[in-house]
């Protein structure tokens, strides 16, 4: 990507995080994972519920100590460092705002701790409620605000001590759509307006792909992929980020050669085309799965230079756009997303015959 | 109070039908009302009337009183008459046993809460299977007559209880230190004694704490003092406070456990209402002095709640 070389804001090295007694029968949340965060980046670690991204935020604040391996923050190692000595700060899931202050109370809090004097408090503490754009509920039990406002709050109070890392643990899995929508942007904007490095915590993959400059893919306690949301989205390493993010067909197909990160393959039905390889591809050869997301098939009319033969089994209408379930002749079941443009598109109906075309850059090798 | 404006619109055909069925409905409701209104007639008001009326009467010969209006009673608590010729001069004896309730009272309040608020933490912070069992022990003493509680301190406070045989075979001490029949016994009879009444209120209110404030406040860089201070005790503070008054208000009328562990020394308000009724024979000035106790709980509590009140507003500020 970018032929900068970025400082490391965060550096965890081969870390493990085991709960439980023995290392034999105990759940093991974490494993074996390294990743270098880069300062001023917004990176998100993505996976389904119980993936150990979670833990590793909870390692980085120091809730948690790791079984093994170790974490550096600014090239300073973390290790025995209790949560309050770590220059870095949590907005929680559900906020954790203290019930018995109000909204200034809970952003001055931070600071007060870190014992800075009263005057800078209060000007800190109107800056950042400036930010969220909450001066007007600033003397607000936070009982008495909504949800987003809690948010906001939670924000701000966070980022009032400067942190050097904001970690976020699901902050907008609470938000009604709308209010998420409204809030992805939001960070976005603190992010680049504060230039302070977000750690963000998700399994909501469109958040992860508008918001982030990179996404690391986590399942059961390792990261899968790292890159950013184009990388990740086009170019899948592995079957599982290649159907945990977005929608994708994936398709049987045969290795004939490789050459520098592109292979020629076989389809099923036979048709022979390029398709892109894994950046660590285990010299990937024979039988592998071949993935392309449904925007990237198109109908077309000649026969001859069709990928795919299908037969149409459903048609889904949502307005903007279409997906139609095909059945290939070799009997594997894809999806294809056409925009619905007036007048352009020809109309189909279930049980007709199509040609499909590969858009043939956006073909991938997956591995398992 | 709309009905009645009703009633009179004779423009209203329906207002005779509406008037019925909400005289129905008022009756059934002071029907329904009628037990908790009875219960606080006869429980509440009527004795504290009576003891009200003595306090302002004669005491009898033989115990009782004479309907004959005086205040006597209440001139007896600071005043005493002169044997001989009937001057009144200023006297502390009562006020000292009212002083002495008090102190005894606030100790007991302030010793359970320091030693009942890590109790109750340790409980509340146990894992949601072991706390039935650690609450169960806290309320096992409970199963047994508080006398016999009482009685179980004194064997161990005596001169030759466990405490001083133990300090003296240790070779600690060479002779036995008094301690039954002091003060220091009665506080601790009564820190024993309502314990329980302090820690279980604040276990309820920490139960409910959210372990994430916890968090949020190490995360704020806040140390565990500070976390305590500002954040787990704050909380708490509800529990807390239903805690000290379950302690202050039995400690300060408590009867037995000065009776018991105070000899004739350490007498509270409880003892001396006692000797009033009993071989004083004066109801009038036992009625008065309960009366004063209950006003000095009701001044202890509104201080409490005034000066609990303040403390809140001025983290505010």
């Amino acid at each position: 990507m970018s032929a900068k070389t970025h400082k490391a804001a965060i550096d965890v090295r081969n870390t493990s995080k085991i709960y439980g007694k023995s290392r034999d029968d105990g759940v093991i949340a974490l494993d074996h994972v390294s990743l270098l965060i880069r300062d001023n980046e917004f990176f998100t670690l993505l996976g389904p519920s119980g993936c150990g991204k979670t833990t590793l935020l909870r390692l980085i604040a120091g809730f948690e100590q790791p079984t093994q391996g170790e974490i550096l923050l600014f090239d300073h190692h973390l290790e025995g460092l209790p949560p309050y000595k770590r220059p870095v700060n949590t907005v929680f899931q559900h906020y954790a705002l203290f019930p018995h202050m109000t909204v200034t109370d809970n952003i001055a809090f931070g600071l007060e701790m870190l014992g800075k004097p009263e005057a800078e408090i209060k000007t800190t503490v109107k800056e950042v409620l400036a930010l969220v754009q909450m001066e007007h509920l600033a003397n607000r039990k936070t009982s008495e605000i909504s949800g987003g406002q809690q948010q906001r709050v939670a924000l701000a109070r966070a980022l009032a001590p400067r942190p050097k890392v904001l970690l976020l643990d699901e902050p907008l899995s609470a938000l009604d759509f709308k209010l998420r929508k409204e809030m992805q942007l939001e960070l976005k904007r603190l992010q680049l307006d504060t230039g302070i490095t977000f750690v963000f915590v998700t399994h909501d993959q469109e958040e992860a792909l508008t918001m982030s400059d990179r996404v690391a893919v986590m399942n059961a306690g390792k990261i899968l992929q790292v890159g950013s949301p184009k990388d990740i989205y086009d170019h899948p390493a592995r079957r599982f980020v290649a159907d945990f993010i977005g929608d994708i067909n994936i398709l049987g197909a045969e290795i004939l050669s490789s050459d520098q990160g592109v292979a020629r393959i076989r389809l099923a039905s036979g048709f022979q085309t390029n398709a892109s390889l894994p950046e660590q591809s285990e010299a990937l050869s024979g039988s592998v799965s071949i993935g392309v997301r449904p925007e990237q098939l198109e109908f077309i009319d000649d026969k001859a230079s069709a990928a795919l033969d299908c037969t149409i089994r459903r048609i889904t209408y949502f307005g903007s756009g279409s997906h139609y379930e095909l059945e290939t002749s070799a009997g594997e079941s894809i999806t294809l997303r056409q925009q619905n443009r007036l007048g352009n598109n020809r109309s189909f109906d279930v049980g007709d015959q199509v040609n499909i075309a590969l858009n043939e850059g956006s073909l991938q090798v997956l591995s398992d | 109070m709309t009905n009645a404006t009703n009633q009179e619109n004779p423009k209203n055909q329906l207002s005779a039908s509406v008037v019925a069925a909400e005289k129905q409905a008022s009756r059934t409701r002071a029907f329904l009302l009628a037990p908790g209104v009875l219960t606080i007639l006869l429980i509440g008001i009527l004795p504290l009337s009576i003891v009200l009326t003595y306090s302002f009467m004669v005491p009898g010969d033989y115990g009782g009183v004479k309907a004959e209006f005086s205040i006597d009673a209440y001139v007896q608590l600071v005043f005493e008459e002169d044997i001989f010729d009937e001057t009144m001069s200023f006297t502390s004896s009562y006020l000292q046993i009212f002083g002495r309730s008090l102190a005894l009272a606030i100790f007991a309040t302030v010793a359970s809460l320091l030693v009942g608020f890590p109790t109750a933490y340790f409980i509340a912070t146990r894992t949601p299977e072991t706390r039935a069992a650690w609450l169960f022990m806290i309320t096992i003493p409970f199963w047994t007559n508080l006398l016999i509680r009482t009685y179980a301190m004194l064997l161990i406070l005596r001169d030759e209880g466990a405490i001083n045989l133990g300090l003296m075979k240790l070779g600690l001490i060479e002779k036995a230190i008094p301690m039954l029949y002091t003060n220091f016994a009665v506080g601790l009879g009564l820190i024993y004694a309502f314990l329980p009444f302090m820690i279980l209120p604040i276990y309820a209110s920490l139960e409910k704490l959210d372990l994430r404030l916890v968090e949020a406040g190490f995360d704020l860089y806040a140390n565990r003092f500070k976390v305590l201070k500002r954040i787990i005790i704050p909380i708490a503070k509800p529990g807390i406070a239903a805690g000290c008054i379950l302690v202050f208000i039995p400690s300060l009328g408590a009867f037995i456990t000065p009776e018991l562990l105070g000899g004739g020394k350490s007498l509270m308000i409880g003892n001396l209402i006692y000797i009033l009724f009993g071989s004083s024979r004066n109801w009038p000035f036992g009625s008065a002095i309960a009366l004063i106790l209950m006003a000095l709980v009701l001044v202890s509590l509104l201080i409490y709640v005034r000066r609990s009140g303040e403390k809140g507003a001025s983290t505010h500020g």
